[in-house]
């Protein structure tokens, strides 16, 4: 088990009036996916927020490496080594690989004010970063991002994220909007990055693709903690009985059979 | 195999639809009009419209790659052309005095409007709008207090007539062309060579990673803004040195004629994508269907639906060969 490097200390977020989240305990470890699964409105993607700088926590501390720490801008999480990659990959469509991946930070050759942008060298690191990860179909850094398969541009943003010093990654749903196969690339590339020491957040309510990679599990429900448990101490149905908010699918199955039952096997119309 | 697959390259470039488009008006002109527009005195003509133009689009088409809009440079003609006519003419102060003046109110007008835009979150095209309309009311307003007329003479001389507004090459080549060459160069350079290039690409293609990536989104927003209105403000002062007076109205041609540049020359409406020597290309091709006109038999009344056409073939044509860029990769060993 690799050591703490972000915590979560008794956050409580609110909005005006509405506390979006109660009491956040979390601890994030280096080699260590930690799957923050939730149904929709859980509170997921305010976490995301708080720890990638977009909003500060109402009450409670942040800490990394033990160090209370509080981010004003998310370039200031950027900076202490959080990246988040969102569900699109956070990438720009109409750019090449190689510009893309060096935004902000494009390498130039020559001096003075006739700098030029270093469009072999930007290619040829962006290629053999996401190559690391795996992926070996992308070998031309002229291509366009908008180009590339869903789970390319996921592994193209990880491997840019990487390359960029992150200790910590934060999977915003990455594989939602996936197909089987490029979900089961992502999830590898998610493994690859536990491999190489960074602590993984990965945010999904696909319980499958959570419990191939998790290590440690937290359920947020109504902006709370529900249950926070280890690899293997709970079954997939336990987990997404706990999502569906403790009403069990079980439960549901058999109200839909009654109902069959006493309608002449109609299903309940959708309200 | 070399050639097809550099031709190949050609079309998934953003300049591809303008560069085939200002083949097909060279073609079109080349047939119904002769040859006489593409002789020096027709040449003349149409570079001189492109050359006003051009000064104008190429800022505008940045921005609009940038993913924003700049609609006030219609009134920026006419206020750059205003202030130094007034200053220099009017007043008789020394010209170099009212070109300072002329340049600053555009420097001054682009960074209200770019203040605007990021402070606001209000689209750049109603920000834009309500500044046309406001420099509009400021350029008749002040004139007609200051001048009680509409139109201001200048008489201009020297090296500031040279350099600014004056004829060369046989007196039918405006030095505006020159202009217009060199300040093209500085832009391929900035945009394509340079980093800020990227900047601006990303700032069209997700605003908000561009800012997380650590790019001054803001600073460059207000930067293309005064790029913008000052450029229009230096075309309107140059036309005014050139002709040697100076309107309050005019100018309003600029908006569309830039933004059909910019369209024709590839550049994604929504932002992103386009290069500027697709600009440079379709500013000429504009030129050259609003000028070849007069060398054809047609009645010039024709040119408005050929541009029309036109456009909206170049987007067609552009959103095809941004399809073909996008799906395009190589080819397992051919490299």
């Amino acid at each position: 088990m690799g050591e703490t490097i972000l915590s979560l200390k008794n956050i409580n977020k609110s909005f005006g009036p509405i506390d979006v989240l109660h009491d956040i305990n979390l601890d994030v470890r280096a080699g260590e996916v930690l799957c923050l699964l939730g149904d929709n409105g859980a509170g997921k993607s305010t976490v995301i927020r708080l720890l990638s700088g977009v909003h500060k926590p109402t009450t409670g501390t942040m800490e990394i490496d033990g160090k209370a720490v509080s981010f004003k801008s998310p370039r200031d999480a950027s900076d202490a080594g959080i990246a988040t990659v969102h569900q699109f990959g956070g990438t720009f469509p109409l750019m090449s690989i190689g510009r893309s991946f060096f935004v902000g930070v494009e390498p130039t050759k020559g001096f003075g004010p006739f700098k030029i942008y270093d469009r072999k060298k930007a290619n040829a690191i962006a290629v053999q970063a996401v190559q690391s990860f795996g992926i070996t179909r992308i070998d031309d850094g002229d291509r366009l991002v908008g180009g590339l398969s869903g789970g390319e541009r996921q592994s193209l943003a990880i491997a840019r994220a990487v390359h960029f010093g992150a200790r910590v990654l934060i999977l915003d749903e990455p594989t939602a909007a996936l197909g089987v196969k490029q979900a089961a690339h992502v999830l590898r590339i998610v493994n690859e990055a536990k491999r190489r020491g960074l602590a993984v957040i990965f945010i999904t309510h696909q319980v499958m693709h959570a419990m191939a990679v998790g290590d440690h599990f937290a359920v947020l429900i109504r902006g709370a903690i529900a249950a926070d448990f280890r690899k293997g101490e709970k079954t997939r149905e336990e987990i997404t009985d706990l999502m569906a908010g403790g009403e069990t699918m079980a439960d549901l199955e058999a109200q839909i059979e009654t109902y069959m039952e006493r309608h002449d096997g109609h299903p309940p119309q959708p309200a | 195999m070399t050639i097809i697959s550099s031709i190949g390259g050609l079309l998934r470039r953003p300049e591809a639809g303008a560069f085939l488009g200002l083949s097909a008006v060279l073609i079109f002109f080349g047939i119904f009009g002769g040859v006489t527009f593409l002789q020096p005195a027709g040449m003349a003509s149409w570079m001189n419209v492109a050359a006003n133009l051009g000064v104008i689009a190429i800022p505008v088409g940045l921005l609009m790659i940038a993913g924003e809009l700049d609609i006030s440079v219609g009134a920026m003609v006419p206020f750059g052309a205003m202030t130094v006519a007034v200053i220099s003419g009017h007043f008789g102060l020394p010209i170099w005095l009212g070109v300072a003046a002329s340049l600053s109110f555009g420097v001054l007008i682009g960074l209200i409007n770019g203040y605007m835009v990021i402070r606001t979150a209000v689209p750049s095209l109603i920000v834009t709008l309500g500044s046309l309309f406001a420099v509009q009311g400021v350029v008749l307003g002040l004139t007609v207090l200051i001048t009680k007329s509409t139109s201001v003479a200048l008489t201009v001389e020297g090296p500031a007539k040279t350099i600014f507004g004056d004829f060369f090459f046989g007196g039918q080549v405006q030095v505006m062309v020159i202009w217009w060459l060199a300040i093209t160069a500085a832009y391929i350079f900035f945009v394509h060579f340079s980093r800020f290039g990227n900047w601006i690409f990303a700032m069209g293609g997700d605003k908000v990673s561009a800012r997380n990536a650590g790019i001054p989104t803001e600073r460059m927003t207000i930067l293309l803004f005064v790029l913008s209105s000052t450029s229009a403000a230096f075309v309107g002062m140059c036309q005014a040195i050139l002709y040697n007076s100076a309107q309050v109205a005019g100018g309003q041609s600029f908006i569309f004629n830039a933004i059909i540049s910019v369209v024709v020359g590839g550049v994604l409406l929504t932002g992103g994508f386009g290069s500027i020597i697709g600009i440079f290309f379709g500013t000429i091709t504009f030129a050259i269907v609003n000028q070849g006109i007069y060398y054809t038999d047609f009645d010039r009344n024709w040119s408005s639906l050929i541009i029309g056409v036109l456009l909206l073939l170049a987007v067609l044509m552009n959103n095809t060969f941004r399809k073909m860029a996008l799906a395009y990769a190589p080819k397992k060993g051919a490299k």
